[in-house]
């Protein structure tokens, strides 16, 4: 998965999606250690401080954890990596129905084009 | 957090001409710092008076609580703007002479770099390309364990691929004891791994920001915000 960063929004709010998508996409599986910061932020071509903060902001959310001795690692807890998901699921569902309505289509028009396009899908 | 770079009303004039105009600035450790300003706006000049190769014409300057001299020479590494480095000797004569010369050099490093690079220890400096030759002076430089690093157009000659590799060498050489400050104009290329930049124009520091505040306060890349704010 390559790392995705805008040029135009605060780093540090896209590493933490970007982590956030990972960890609930099985990238860094539940319970497993994650990679260093240093290895992280130069996967990512980002500032190690940058990296360090977004990934604070997951420890306080708790999808992650810190062993004092052993690094960090994703939480074990399947609930919170749920809501997560969710999270982000309801993220990008918003941004698509904005701009749905800013093409003009109402309400039932957007069902019936996710139903047909979901029909695809299966085939 | 005690600072690692201190100066108060740092000014520097040649003849009638301000190149620094009363300068304040305070910079910790563990920062990643780009100074960032047209073609003559004071970047040289400040970097050259953290070196002592300039004296200021007024105000003060500390690095790590001395005033540019032997002392701070023992911890700041400094990539100039131009190579000064003798032509006829080989790369390998380079290292021996850098490790006489620093004690905090460490040759493994340097060899390691350089081998990465594609640059043979042996081949003469006066065989290389410009590109080769500022890449041998920036891991001369990176491979110093310095507190400060000064690094004067870092990647202004070399190609988009090992640019890469340079800002990659940086963050992989990333301590929290070291702040190192880049001077360039290619913003671009290294905003994502910049804690703070500084804008000069015409020797007074125009702002100075971390790159996630620019982003957040003005929607705008540091590149762009460049752009606008030193439109001709």
């Amino acid at each position: 998965m390559p790392w995705d960063l805008k040029s135009d929004r605060p780093i540090y709010a896209q590493l933490i999606e970007q982590l956030e998508l990972r960890i609930c996409s099985g990238v860094y599986p539940l319970g497993s250690k994650m990679p260093s910061v240093r290895d992280l932020a130069q996967e990512a071509s980002v500032n190690p401080n940058t990296m360090q903060k977004a990934l604070s902001k997951l420890e306080e959310d708790g999808l992650i954890y810190t062993n004092r001795t052993s690094g960090r690692f994703v939480t074990e807890d399947i609930d919170v990596i749920h809501k997560a998901r969710n999270k982000l699921a309801q993220e990008q569902v918003q941004e698509f129905l904005k701009k749905m309505i800013d093409l003009g289509f109402k309400y039932n028009e957007i069902l019936s084009v996710i139903n047909e396009m979901l029909k695809e899908l299966k085939k | 957090m005690s600072s690692l770079l201190e100066c108060k009303n740092l000014s520097k004039s040649f003849g009638p001409v301000r190149a620094l105009d009363k300068i304040n600035l305070s910079i910790g450790r563990g920062r990643i710092v780009g100074l960032l300003g047209p073609n003559a706006s004071g970047k040289s000049t400040f970097i050259k008076i953290c070196n002592d190769l300039l004296t200021p014409t007024e105000g003060e300057i500390f690095i790590n609580g001395h005033k540019p001299g032997i002392e701070t020479k023992k911890i700041v590494s400094y990539l100039p703007d131009k190579n000064y480095l003798n032509d006829w000797m080989k790369v390998s004569d380079i290292i021996d002479f850098f490790s006489d010369f620093y004690q905090d050099f460490n040759k493994d490093k340097a060899y390691d770099m350089l081998s990465r690079l594609g640059i043979t220890a042996n081949q003469r400096l006066k065989t290389m390309s410009k590109g080769t030759k500022e890449k041998v002076q920036l891991i001369l430089v990176m491979s110093r364990e310095a507190q400060l690093y000064l690094l004067d157009e870092p990647i202004g000659g070399v190609d988009p691929a090992a640019r890469d590799y340079i800002l990659d060498t940086i963050i992989r050489n990333y301590n929290e004891n070291a702040t190192i400050i880049i001077s360039t104009h290619l913003i671009a290329d290294i905003e994502k791994i910049l804690d703070d930049v500084i804008f000069i124009r015409e020797g007074q520091i125009v702002l100075s920001k971390t790159v996630d505040d620019i982003r957040e306060e003005t929607g705008k890349s540091v590149d762009s915000l460049f752009r606008e704010v030193f439109k001709c």
